[in-house]
């Protein structure tokens, strides 16, 4: 039991609703069961949907050149200074302006932060991880992975730099917070 | 523009109803409440999350069970606001002149999928792409932002945020629509399993089922449709960045702050030292955290001092100020789309005296406060509630 993640508990349980219905169907037709956790009628889905987006990145495809390149770019108006992290490629407050690309700095301080116990489906695969919010020397704030996972051994203001990394399992090119003192 | 009906199902794991015969449940007392038939009604706006529920158009679906088919009707979402955005869209439809008659309704059905997949849609409520893609964010992980900021910017602890669970547990115990009607102490919220550092399962709202419904009448139809009529006296609303990162505070929610300050500038109220003013609230604790931030963001006290009214255990009864005697979104639950108008129908029955004994508010001064919000302070609504019409603006 502890040995699976959460994502193949979620997957186990559904798979036991199924198994249900579909025994439900043999023996009256219809995918009606009683949940067994509150031994009430529902009627089990028949019709599955699998998410997955299609997301435009064009406009900021040098953000993940960038990554490729190991560095971590953001955007920079080109009339008012304003650093965009996120990226993005429009100056609200000067419509007109352009952007240009600049790179981060890597070091900065921990602003927060929060060890994810309990994941989404998506995450279910992973072990435990710490998300937190980087304040970078420049006044830039970037929110990814922590490499750390004990409480103990953060805090609020500690010294972090960012490290472009790859991300396991799924072998893609991402950015994650660093603690840099002991 | 008055309250004049108001409608509440019970709250909790209701696979026992589908989404439209849950919605009924809260819309049939509101109309009973307010003496009117669903021809009265001339607006309808339905509050819906949705995502982890089957019906993409809940509105239609809502309407056409309820007997309001025909009549002009939209969904709104402001994440866990979206039953305040339903409030305000109805008032707005009051106001302007378009109807004299308009029920918010709100309904979510959450239970519909199974929980890591609940999970899944509400960590995705921010921004998606750049914070939820790669990092997994949670709900509670959001407000584990917040929770670890505060108490490393102002010394409180997770006993401080314990006892707001502590709080919401007593008074979910005498209302009977409440998902956890059963008191708990400081230890078992203490000993609960941390499910996003420092925010334990006892630091968090459940995942519900439930429904709530109001009818707002313009003061004319109001007058002849009640002599109790409960006046809106006015409604502040805000919203806050997608992007977590890009708030310069943890420490409180700065789209709270500016819908309270809209709120009590549109009411004539000054925003410091608040809690004068109202003889209950009814604040957004998604999470204990945010209990104690509503506090701050509300002006009951200054920022760094909303702890310390829990260690005092002045919001309960015969405090400072007593907070969700419903049992708030702790543990009354908290169905997204129907938990601000569940906070509207609340403070309409504690102006009037039709709450449970034993968490009904003394009511002296006549004035009562809603802080719904959406998100992670992505949005949030303010609303303030009157026995006295209000003074012409």
């Amino acid at each position: 039991m502890s040995s699976r993640t959460q994502r193949e508990e979620a997957d186990a349980y559904l798979k036991q609703l199924e198994d249900y219905a579909n025994a439900m169907k043999s023996a009256l037709g219809v995918p009606v069961i009683v949940d067994p956790k509150t031994n009430i009628a529902i009627w089990f889905d028949q019709r599955e949907l699998r998410l997955r987006f299609i997301i435009s990145v064009e406009k900021t495809r040098k953000f993940f050149e960038g990554l490729s390149e190991g560095k971590l770019l953001a955007t920079r108006c080109k009339a008012t200074g304003e650093i965009f992290f996120p990226p993005q490629v429009d100056c609200p407050s000067a419509p007109n302006s352009e952007v240009e690309w600049v790179e981060l700095p890597r070091e900065g301080e921990l602003v927060t932060y929060t060890i994810i116990y309990t994941k989404p489906y998506t995450f279910g695969h992973y072990p435990d991880y710490t998300v937190g919010i980087a304040k970078l020397t420049n006044g830039v704030q970037v929110l990814a992975w922590v490499r750390e996972t004990d409480p103990k051994r953060l805090r609020v203001g500690m010294k972090v730099r960012i490290e472009v990394v790859k991300r396991q399992p799924e072998g893609y090119i991402t950015y994650e917070i660093v603690p840099a003192e002991g | 523009m008055a309250v004049v009906g108001y409608g509440h199902s019970r709250f909790g794991v209701r696979s026992d109803v589908n989404m439209a015969e849950l919605a009924w449940e809260a819309i049939k007392e509101a109309l009973e409440t307010s003496g009117l038939e669903p021809k009265d009604i001339e607006h309808v706006v339905v509050a819906n999350a949705g995502g982890w529920s089957s019906e993409p158009l809940p509105a239609v679906v809502v309407a056409e069970y309820a007997g309001l088919t025909g009549k002009p009707l939209h969904r709104v979402e402001a994440a866990c606001a979206s039953g305040s955005a339903a409030v305000a869209s109805a008032y707005e439809a009051v106001a302007s002149g378009m109807a004299d008659i308009a029920i918010a309704v709100g309904i979510e059905k959450m239970n519909e999928s199974p929980t890591p997949t609940v999970v899944e849609f509400i960590g995705r409520a921010g921004n998606y792409f750049w914070e939820f893609e790669n990092f997994g964010l949670t709900f509670p992980g959001y407000y584990a932002l917040y929770a670890t900021a505060y108490m490393a910017r102002y010394g409180a602890t997770e006993e401080d945020l314990c006892q707001v669970a502590v709080k919401n547990h007593y008074y979910a115990s005498m209302n009977p629509k409440a998902q956890f009607q059963r008191k708990i102490d400081l230890e078992t919220c203490m000993k609960s399993r941390y499910i996003a550092w420092p925010v334990k399962l006892y630091d968090s709202s459940p995942i519900t089922d439930g429904a709530a419904a109001v009818v707002l009448a313009s003061e004319e139809v109001a007058k002849k449709l009640t002599d109790s009529p409960v006046w809106i006296h006015s409604i502040g609303a805000a919203s806050g960045t997608a992007n977590l990162s890009k708030r310069d505070d943890y420490s409180g929610l700065k789209a709270a702050q500016l819908a309270a300050l809209a709120a009590y500038k549109r009411a004539g109220l000054e925003p410091e030292n608040t809690a004068r003013y109202f003889d209950a609230a009814e604040v957004h604790d998604c999470f204990t955290i945010a209990e104690v931030m509503a506090y701050e963001d509300l002006g009951f006290v200054r920022r760094g001092e909303g702890y310390k009214l829990v260690r005092e255990g002045q919001t309960y009864k015969g405090g400072l100020i007593p907070v969700n005697l419903s049992g708030g979104l702790k543990a009354k639950g908290h169905p997204i789309g129907a938990t601000g108008v569940s906070m509207i129908a609340e403070l309409t029955k504690q102006l009037l005296h039709k709450v449970e004994p034993g968490r009904q508010a003394d009511i002296r001064k006549g004035l009562v406060i809603a802080h719904n919000v959406g998100g992670t302070g992505h949005y949030a609504y303010v609303t303030i509630l009157g026995l006295e019409k209000p003074k012409a603006r």
